[in-house]
């Protein structure tokens, strides 16, 4: 081990997990170096399960109302769930970390691969909590293998991640071929710039004999983590078996994932492909719907899209490996390109493994900046993670402002000579070099879309009405890659979504717009309660959401409810009771859910959102925002026009059947809200009623205080 | 070069000595479940389950738990497996078992200690060029 200055040691005594829980957390200030076993008491299991709930329970007693990003007492929480860490059902290591946004000023949850989550937990912890502001350069180091948690000075690495994490594996192993039991959280110099920011969480590839980089993508818990002096974090745990977990009942456990296993084996190939492409099956699907996002969303097709295809990168991706971010997740979708030798930037000329791209990043790198190469993208998909930038965020923001480089409110002169005409990936590159160095008109673009409107409303006399219209953000959060435009039922599955427009809390594109499952405003609002709970369950567990319905069981179509996949949902019923020993069915499931759900709602509104008058989309995910947008559907909003609203668009200019439309889909998308809110137990201003929070049991006293703030 | 047991069903009386002896050599119990060999009567054809080495399930491991030796026979180090059963689904021909209580899978290493028990001439240990 290199030779570090110890700032503070704190040992604690090894157990074994018991029924998927320690029943304890870790607190570590490294502004004060004071680290801390915290108990975990039954009130947070009975309501909030483990995961999200435990971070958000944590980081509610550790921030003020008013509390900052950047304020000292912010909190970066990494929780793990009761499920975590199991090796036997796919899909079952992950983190989740919550912090205050510097994007949005409330709390932002990520979901998150990689090995760092199951061997903190089995190190002894349910959850991490970091607090406080390091003085220097510091490495939070847990050693699960002796019982030990150490703040160590880490003054010389190098900071971006693809260097850092392998450096510290290597480093922190107790032998060359314990590599594998080391993981690390790190980000980048990009997060020490620009709030568009990452963390990565590290597994060590066996075969490659490399580090691979899962995200923690949304939100900007990259710059929090850097603004904290923490360069990393780091743990090591080598006792790893099929029954650390120390489940109640392994054999139901090994059984269904078994069951899982021999489903994918049998159905991958034909169903997602998730083995040979991950999730970058997507995009020609997404093309075919016209629902893959280009120019800043304005477009959902392109012929052009071919080239970013699955069947591009399938020739970059290298075939038959077990690519999971996890052991025993057979569905293996986090796919890596071997050898990659980036043409631009610091590491020019340097072969590299890149993770991904997956297809948020084939979006939002790609498609939606009319970048059609398969490698350019791949070279932004490695930059974005080894400088902690966040590629959806990223990729929103770039779009933004190339639309508005299009239409003349930024010019050359402006970005410093940056050329951003659509398709111009150099330009793109050197907004990401930029930021991570930390200057130029990447630093403007790094600072998200919300940003960007004021400064190009302030400073360059942007039309601030156009730029609301078009800046693909909302609380703060850049969307993620998909088109709302003609999904009312997405509309609300962006814009309602807590910590800001991510697809994670409900997809319902194709269940609304394709096959019109939900016509009405309570169905769309059913399908809005129940979906953003259900995928909620992930988050408390340490689960990924893949395995749900990426992989399903042949005989799904023939079920009552396919798009819920309720075989799987069984198997999620069974692996919680055999894990925790706990009595669950679906609907306490959902139960589950509901108290983190409107706790986090609590939390946000005490934090200065999470009211109706956040839930404001920009209309470019609603409608046409300029005329060749509308054009490009006439046929669809004409017909639109006249099947639903009555009109005869005959005669009308087109700026005038965008204006009904708009009008139109404007009032459709409040009364969802309405139905949505009264579905969800909340007033018509989206305040949780104490009814409904008494219903829920999340009644206690601190979220009552808050709530009745706001009634 | 690939070393296997090969399986001769019509020869196979049923007998389930091999099953016996296997699960005696590495379980020190006689129990059919524990063997590395399976000989079933279902359906009226007597059919003979164990591993062909075709290494299918070594791609599949992700802790490289399993691997194949000098001689071609896929080995599974025990030390590295975490028993995720990736390598039991992935298999062609469900000859990677599993057991109540056991958390790593076993199959047959081509040892050959079962023919010795076998009085039909069903199971031969062969070793072919790959």
């Amino acid at each position: 081990m290199k030779d570090r200055n110890l700032l503070a040691e704190f040992r604690y005594e090894l157990k074994p997990v018991d029924k998927g829980y320690n029943r304890r957390t870790l607190y570590v200030n490294v502004g004060s170096n004071q680290i801390e076993s915290k108990p975990v008491s039954q009130q947070m299991i009975d309501k909030f399960v483990g995961g999200k709930g435990f971070d958000l329970w944590l980081m509610w007693h550790g921030v003020k109302d008013n509390t900052k990003w950047n304020d000292p007492e912010n909190e970066i929480c990494i929780g793990f769930g009761p499920l975590c860490g199991n090796t036997s059902y796919p899909g079952s290591g992950k983190s989740i970390v919550t912090t205050i946004s510097p994007l949005t000023g409330i709390p932002v949850d990520c979901n998150v691969g990689g090995h760092f989550g199951p061997y903190a937990k089995f190190s002894g912890w349910d959850a991490i909590e970091i607090q406080g502001k390091a003085n220097e350069e510091v490495i939070v180091f847990i050693d699960g293998d002796k019982g030990s948690v150490k703040i160590l000075t880490a003054p010389d690495e190098d900071t971006n991640s693809h260097v850092l994490a392998e450096e510290l594996i290597k480093e922190f192993a107790d032998s060359p071929d314990a590599h594998q039991f080391v993981s690390v959280v790190s980000s980048g110099r990009g997060a020490e710039h620009v709030p568009i920011s990452c963390l990565n969480f590290s597994f060590w590839d066996k075969r490659r004999q490399v580090a691979r980089l899962k995200q923690a993508g949304r939100g900007g818990t990259g710059m929090v983590f850097r603004d904290k002096n923490i360069k990393a974090l780091v743990v090591k745990y080598s006792g790893l078996k099929g029954d650390t977990n120390n489940p109640e009942d392994l054999e139901t456990l090994q059984k269904t994932g078994l069951k899982l296993h021999r489903e994918i084996e049998a159905g991958d190939s034909s169903q997602c492909h998730m083995r040979e492409v991950g999730t970058a099956h997507l995009v020609e699907i997404m093309n075919d719907y016209d629902l893959l996002p280009i120019k800043n969303f304005k477009y959902g097709q392109d012929e052009a899209s071919k080239g970013i295809s699955s069947w591009e990168f399938k020739k970059l991706f290298t075939q038959n490996m077990p690519d999971g971010c996890w052991y025993g997740c057979s569905l293996s979708c986090c796919k890596a390109v071997d050898g990659f030798i980036p043409r631009t930037g610091p590491y020019k000329g340097q072969p590299v493994v890149v993770d991904g791209p997956e297809y948020e990043t084939v979006g939002g790198c790609g498609s939606n900046l009319c970048i059609w190469d398969a490698k350019d993208v791949t070279e932004l998909n490695f930059y974005c993670d080894t400088y902690g930038i966040d590629t959806i965020s990223f990729g929103t923001s770039c779009a933004f402002a190339m639309e508005c480089f299009e239409y003349g409110i930024i010019n050359q002169e402006i970005t410093g000579g940056i050329d951003l005409s659509w398709g111009n990936a150099d330009g793109v590159f050197e907004l990401i070099h930029q930021m991570a160095r930390g200057e130029g008109f990447g630093m403007v673009v790094g600072q998200g879309v919300r940003k960007m409107k004021e400064i190009f409303a302030r400073e360059y006399g942007g039309d601030p009405a156009l730029l609301q219209d078009m800046g693909m953000e909302a609380k703060g959060l850049e969307y993620s890659q998909y088109m709302s435009k003609e999904s009312l039922a997405q509309q609300g599955g962006y814009t309602l979504a807590l910590k800001g427009p991510q697809h994670d809390e409900a997809w319902l594109i194709f269940m609304d717009m394709v096959n019109n499952h939900i016509p009405t405003f309570e169905d769309k609002a059913e399908a809005l309660h129940y979906f953003p709970m259900f995928r909620t369950w992930f988050g408390l567990q340490g689960l990924c959401k893949l395995p749900w319905n990426d992989i399903e069981p042949a005989n799904n179509a023939e079920t009552d409810e396919p798009a819920k996949v309720p075989e799987h949902v069984a198997n999620y019923v069974d692996i919680y009771t055999a894990i925790t020993g706990k009595p669950l069915d679906k609907h306490e499931l959902i139960r589950q859910s509901e108290r983190v759900y409107n706790f986090q709602k609590v939390f946000c509104m005490r934090m200065g959102k999470g009211r109706r008058i956040d839930d404001v989309p920009p209309y470019r995910a609603v409608g046409p925002v300029t005329e060749e947008e509308y054009l490009s559907r006439q046929e669809r909003y004409d017909g639109l026009l006249q099947s639903k609203q009555g009109i005869d668009p005959a005669g009308k200019s087109t700026a005038e059947k965008m204006a009904l439309l708009r009008a139109y889909r404007e009032d459709q998308y409040q009364q969802l809200i309405d139905a949505v809110y009264k579905r969800k137990g909340w007033t018509p201003e989206g305040v949780p009623t104490l009814e409904h929070l008494q219903n829920i049991g999340m009644d206690l006293p601190e979220v009552l205080e808050v709530v009745k703030r706001f009634l | 070069m690939k070393k296997f047991l090969q399986t001769y069903p019509e020869n196979c009386i049923a007998c389930h000595a091999c099953e016996s002896s296997c699960s005696s050599t590495y379980f020190k119990v006689d129990d059919p479940q524990l063997s590395r060999i399976r000989i079933s009567e279902a359906g009226g054809a007597i059919q003979m389950n164990t591993c062909n080495q075709c290494g299918i399930c070594v791609q599949a491991c992700p802790t490289q738990a399993l691997s194949i030796n000098a001689q071609g026979v896929v080995m599974l180090n025990a030390r590295l497996c975490i028993g995720c059963y990736m390598c039991v689904a992935a298999c062609p021909t469900g000859s990677m078992f599993i057991s109540q209580g056991q958390t790593v899978p076993f199959k047959c290493v081509a040892c050959g200690i079962c023919t010795q028990s076998c009085p039909a001439d069903a199971i031969r240990i062969v070793e072919k060029e790959n």
